[in-house]
């Protein structure tokens, strides 16, 4: 039955050696010419603007963190309404539940002042 | 007869699951209230009192099914309906509404204003409920993370106290790491029985002679460390003192108490009803557990001087006479265990809150000599801490000594007299870091003029002390009823034999 799977080895074995090969070889014969230019982080092609390690604000994390929960609504949802008819009345109470308990927590993190940058 | 729940259609699956959505509904009736009302200590309290509410709704209405002998029409079902879920379910919303009333005089007092502390207990209490109720693993799972994650965040709720930070990373980063061996572990059993509903495992694992499959043998150890973590068992006990001692004390009492107290739930409901088969397997295991978590918790309990990180290891130790009940692996067990987990849970819930009266700044500093003196300065506290100390030890006449018995009596008919043994071992050497308590309130002078004239049990904090020690001396002297309730809970916890799987 492994046997099967010979042909999966061969192939991670070639991917090893030829990226080994590559980078190796192009490490051994390369020439080195180090400028200031090339040694700045690399910002898609601008100028770089700082170091690459800024500290960011922690509300980025929640909005980040708030963004995940309504997308993850969207993972159910999307299931839900491509079989809705078969799922019927049942579903659409369960789907109305789970809306609920996300608008309850929606209008928490409201009140709470989360959803304001000051 | 009692009440027949079918739970395929959804009106007998709302109410096979009545008590956990009534509780998830009063959460959320008290998260919109703290979306209002959050400004000052008046709204805390508010919201404390909301979650008094809901948590004694549940209870009598998980004593309503219990009393009704509502159970399921049908063999296999995602939950279960037996008295064991009834009987655990009740400890833990008793152990919540305990944590509950004492955190209402406390959070003021430390000046924590945060009333999300309560939607965070009601949480945590629905994930316990789910894990005692889950008759399959991914119930149980989904119980395991809803009451880990609302822990990790109650552990650090107290935002300006570095131990408190500190506590919740470290609770969070082993917790994630034990669910990945537990859900580990649910994949490997899986993968060898192809279903994971704990009846149809071991209908699964009998038919097909499974009982020692090498993937069933490595998801059983998966779980088990996964377990292991939860309820801080050597040798994956290394998180439980700095956590225990970074949290605010009334979540300190429960995580010791309600969270490892629902991890034994689940353990003993996996291993009794889908994996007794197997037992040979894990009772071996689970015995060296046992074993290796009596005498480490124990012996380094007595080298503690701080009260809070002495009841921390005092509480790994009891994990370990808890776990020599589950390696008795019989009814008999699950009994003591029913039985064991009620009388722990006042204990440690009692112990801590006089604590937590005793204590300022959460009570990181209070050493075991601190309590000099307490005996003639608040005699009723000290008397109270007397029983509560006395019962954790297993003296006579308290309710500790009829668990400790009733663990005694399960392992010994399980033929493990070593584990006996070192039970009875372990029991003595704890003699020598609760009696000092003891000691220190009723021999020793107090240290000076005007020392415990802080000390006071107010409120609410009040009856969950008294209340605590009134019971475990009663249980300690009629202890007949709560067996026969305990007995009840743990009836029919292992599957019938020899029913063979046809599908």
């Amino acid at each position: 039955m492994l046997r099967e799977y010979a042909p999966l080895l061969l192939l991670v074995g070639i991917v090893i050696v030829s990226a080994v090969a590559m980078i190796g070889l192009s490490h051994a014969i390369q020439t080195r010419r180090p400028t200031q230019v090339k040694g700045m982080p690399y910002e898609s092609g601008m100028p770089a603007l700082g170091g690459t390690r800024d500290r960011f604000s922690v509300k980025f994390y929640l909005v980040a963190m708030l963004f995940i929960v309504f997308d993850l609504e969207a993972v159910f949802m999307i299931p839900w309404a491509v079989s809705f008819r078969q799922l019927g009345l049942l579903g659409l109470i369960e789907m109305l539940v789970f809306v609920l308990i996300l608008l309850v927590a929606y209008i928490y993190v409201w009140k709470r002042g989360a959803l304001e940058w000051e | 007869m009692g009440m027949a729940i079918d739970v395929s259609v959804p009106g007998g699956m709302v109410l096979a699951l009545l008590p956990e959505l009534l509780l998830v509904g009063w959460m959320l009736v008290l998260l919109l209230a703290v979306a209002w009302r959050h400004k000052d200590e008046g709204d805390q309290q508010l919201a404390g009192q909301l979650a008094l509410v809901g948590l004694v709704s549940t209870l009598l209405v998980v004593l309503w099914m219990w009393l009704r002998d509502a159970h399921a029409e049908s063999l296999v079902g995602m939950i279960a309906l037996d008295g064991f879920r009834y009987a655990t379910s009740a400890i833990f919303l008793i152990g919540a509404i305990l944590v509950v009333m004492l955190s209402l005089g406390y959070l003021g007092r430390e000046s924590i204003l945060t009333p999300e502390y309560y939607v965070l207990v009601l949480l945590a209490t629905v994930g316990m409920l789910f894990m005692s109720s889950g008759a399959d693993l991914i119930v149980i799972f989904l119980g395991l993370e809803l009451m880990s994650v609302s822990i990790y965040v109650l552990a650090g709720i107290d935002r300006r106290s570095a131990f408190s930070a500190e506590a919740a990373v470290k609770y969070f980063l082993l917790g994630a790491f034990a669910s990945g061996f537990f859900l580990y572990g649910v994949a490997l059993l899986y993968g060898a029985t192809g279903t994971t509903n704990l009846t149809q495992m071991h209908l699964q694992i009998t038919s097909l002679g499974l009982e020692t499959n090498l993937m069933l043998l490595c998801g059983i150890g998966l779980l088990l460390i996964g377990f292991g973590f939860k309820v801080a068992a050597v040798p994956f006990h290394m998180w439980a003192p700095d956590v225990y001692d970074g949290a605010p004390t009334p979540i300190t009492a429960f995580m010791a108490a309600a969270v490892k107290a629902a991890a034994f739930a689940a353990l003993i409901r996996v291993l009794l009803h889908a994996l007794v088969a197997s037992d040979v397997v894990w009772t071996e295991i689970v015995f060296w557990l046992s074993a290796i978590t009596m005498i480490v918790g124990n012996l380094v309990a007595l080298a503690q001087t701080q009260l809070k990180r002495m009841l921390a290891y005092s509480s790994i130790g009891h994990a370990g006479y808890i776990l020599a009940a589950v390696a008795s692996g019989s009814e008999e067990g699950a009994k003591a265990f029913v039985f064991y987990v009620l009388v722990y849970t006042l204990m440690t819930l009692g112990a801590f809150g006089v604590l937590a009266a005793i204590g300022r700044r959460g009570e990181r500093d209070v050493r075991v000599d601190d309590l000099s003196g307490l005996g003639s300065r608040r005699p009723w506290m000290a008397l109270a801490m007397t029983v509560f100390m006395l019962s954790l030890l297993g003296f006579p006449g308290t309710a500790g000594f009829i668990g400790k018995w009733l663990v005694l009596s399960s392992v010994v008919q399980a033929d493990q007299v070593i584990l006996a043994v070192l039970l009875v071992l372990a029991s003595v050497v704890s003699a020598g870091y609760y009696l000092p308590v003891v000691m220190a309130m009723y021999m020793r002078p107090a240290a000076a003029e005007d020392s415990h004239s802080g000390a006071q049990l107010t409120g609410a904090a009040r009856w969950v002390v008294g209340v605590a020690a009134v019971l475990l001396l009663l249980l300690g002297v009629w202890p007949n009823r709560a067996m026969d309730v305990a007995a009840d809970g743990a009836e029919g916890l292992r599957p019938a034999p020899t029913r063979v799987f046809t599908d």
